[in-house]
């Protein structure tokens, strides 16, 4: 099997007495679609706040690409391209969808601070945000305000600036949370047509998703993960019908 | 791709984006190039002096403007950067040396010391905290220009004379001083524009809206915060610069929290982040000043709860107000 990009090992994070991330360590290799499923309060979003840097552990390493980066900030590690998505979408409400992705491409290009430079006929930019637009079906939207968008299509915008990172892994909080069944639907063909090209580690409600786009599939239960491994036989443990699937029938 | 066409079919049509107005700040530039004119054909002569002053408060609104508007940060000591630009123009023509060329970098270095020392604490804080840590830089500044005895300490330095350009006496003549006042405002309010179109100014705008998207996109929030209030600083040290010329007289109420107050005011009452909107505000405060003082010595009475109000049951300030109007007419 390939080195893993993105490693987890040991990691631990509490809020006072209380034990949110208790020793986690998982691995996701290029091109895997890894799934973090868990019940309500199992810690899923704190893992991805310390994957993504947004927390820092407090013990433990996260490694990617080869690297340490437990102790470096969020935006650092966007730009080495570990890029994410959030459960509760967040875009910039009154800039274009186009300018929202080209503020990504942004973040990558030489000048990423250029004071002068009139930005919003800038080709550089422009011009890779517009793939990536046209990547995640939002063409047609580009120059509406990101805040007048569907709950998918913001979702979709979300993936859009994830993809314009080029990033080498793309954290993905429950994506499908709050998007309607048709809406969903095309997400998670959307996440399909990804899937092989990019890392990425999804945490998600929705078992049926799950289990169609997974590689493999982590249980988390109390900041533990308490099975991991093929998404038949981590269906199929008794553990984890008891502790979360049990109460889905 | 299957997937993209499918997301493309959502039956959405494309809202055009509300236009920019630059056609606004000109015709605003060209009415206050034709007040000398205006003054000749029986406009109050006084006029003069007060739109001058209102363009000088407006170059200092609108770099407060860029960072409060632009950026999200209510900056409560931003009158303290005028008071360094006058306090640097004071005591350097008290010394003797009053060429602008000498003053005007002087000015430019000191305040971006200030702002990068005074940024790089307060902008570790949001909100109510920002305003409260802004707030004390301010008065550190007021209660320093205060002790400063050698320059006439809490009673203000008069100025033996004005600042010259290259040995020239620029400012002596009212018409030339408006003039050069003027091409100053114009000046900053084209370099503002560009930065608030640029890539800096795409990421200061986003990071006022969702600093959490930005940084996990890739940048550095607190970085770009801190250029712009730098920048913003250093803008405002250039009125400064032109308040103490006019005045001939440099005070510590020059950055008393009232000034950094009103310098706000200025920015609501324009229309926050519209950049053309500060310098519409801060003429509209001077002058509303002037006529209300006229009135009655009591005019600050008036002048709060009229603020009140304004702010109460407009949005967007004079700027939007202007703009619903324009847009009626149009559709």
């Amino acid at each position: 099997m390939a080195e893993p990009v993105l490693t987890l090992d040991g990691v631990r994070k509490s809020f006072g007495a209380l034990k949110v991330t208790d020793g986690v360590s998982l691995a996701v290799a290029p091109g895997e679609l890894h799934a973090l499923i868990g019940p309500n309060g199992a810690g899923k979003t704190t893992l991805v706040h310390q994957i993504s840097g947004m927390l820092r552990p407090d013990t433990g390493t996260i490694r990617f690409r080869g690297a340490d980066i437990t102790a470096l900030p969020p935006e650092k590690r966007a730009r080495a391209g570990l890029a994410r998505t959030f459960q509760i979408t967040s875009t910039i409400a009154s800039l274009s969808v186009l300018e929202n992705v080209a503020l990504s491409v942004q973040a990558r290009a030489t000048q990423p601070l250029a004071l002068f430079r009139n930005a919003a006929r800038d080709e550089r930019l422009n011009g890779p945000a517009w793939k990536a637009v046209e990547a995640v079906g939002l063409a047609e939207r580009a120059h509406v305000p990101a805040g007048r968008l569907s709950h998918g299509e913001k979702r979709a915008l979300e993936i859009a600036m994830a993809l314009t990172l080029e990033p080498a892994a793309i954290l993905l909080d429950e994506p499908l949370a709050g998007v309607g069944r048709e809406e969903g639907e095309r997400l998670i063909a959307l996440l399909k047509s990804l899937k092989g090209r990019y890392a990425m580690l999804l945490v998600e409600h929705d078992m049926e998703a799950v289990f169609a786009l997974a590689d493999t599939v982590s249980v988390l239960v109390y900041g533990r993960v308490i099975a991991s491994g093929d998404p038949a036989v981590v269906r199929a443990d008794p553990a984890v019908r008891e502790a979360y699937l049990g109460e889905e029938g | 791709m299957s997937a993209a066409d499918a997301i493309a079919e959502a039956p959405n049509v494309a809202t055009p984006l509300p236009k920019r107005r630059p056609l606004f700040a000109a015709i605003l530039f060209v009415l206050i190039a034709l007040l000398p004119l205006a003054v000749t054909f029986g406009l109050p002569a006084h006029w003069m002096t007060l739109v001058t002053r209102a363009m000088i408060f407006a170059i200092a609104a609108l770099s407060l403007d860029l960072i409060l508007g632009v950026g999200g940060l209510v900056s409560f000591g931003h009158a303290a950067f005028i008071g360094i630009g006058a306090y640097a123009t004071g005591i350097l023509i008290t010394e003797g040396r009053p060429e602008a060329l000498l003053i005007l970098p002087v000015i430019l270095i000191a305040c971006a010391i200030f702002g990068a020392i005074t940024g790089a604490v307060s902008l570790r804080t949001r909100g109510v905290a920002f305003i409260m840590i802004t707030l004390a830089f301010g008065q550190m500044a007021f209660f320093l220009a205060q002790a400063l005895s050698a320059y006439g300490g809490d009673d203000g330095l008069t100025l033996p004379e004005r600042s010259t350009v290259l040995g020239y006496d620029l400012f002596a003549n009212r018409t030339r001083f408006f003039y050069v006042v003027l091409a100053a405002l114009a000046g900053c309010y084209g370099l503002v524009s560009m930065i608030v179109a640029s890539r800096f100014g795409r990421v200061l705008r986003a990071s006022r809206e969702n600093a959490t998207r930005v940084t996990v996109t890739g940048f550095d929030v607190g970085r770009v915060r801190l250029i712009a209030y730098v920048i913003s600083g250093m803008i405002a040290g250039l009125s400064g610069f032109f308040l103490a010329n006019q005045t001939e007289f440099v005070s510590p109420a020059f950055m008393s929290w009232q000034r950094s107050g009103e310098l706000i005011f200025m920015v609501v009452l324009g229309g926050t982040g519209s950049l053309h909107g500060a310098i519409v505000g801060a003429i509209a405060f001077l002058f509303a000043e002037d006529v209300l003082a006229s009135w009655t010595e009591h005019w600050k009475a008036i002048f709060g709860p009229l603020i009140v109000l304004f702010v109460l049951f407009t949005r967007g300030g004079i700027v939007g107000i202007l703009g619903k109007l324009a847009g009626r007419r149009d559709g």
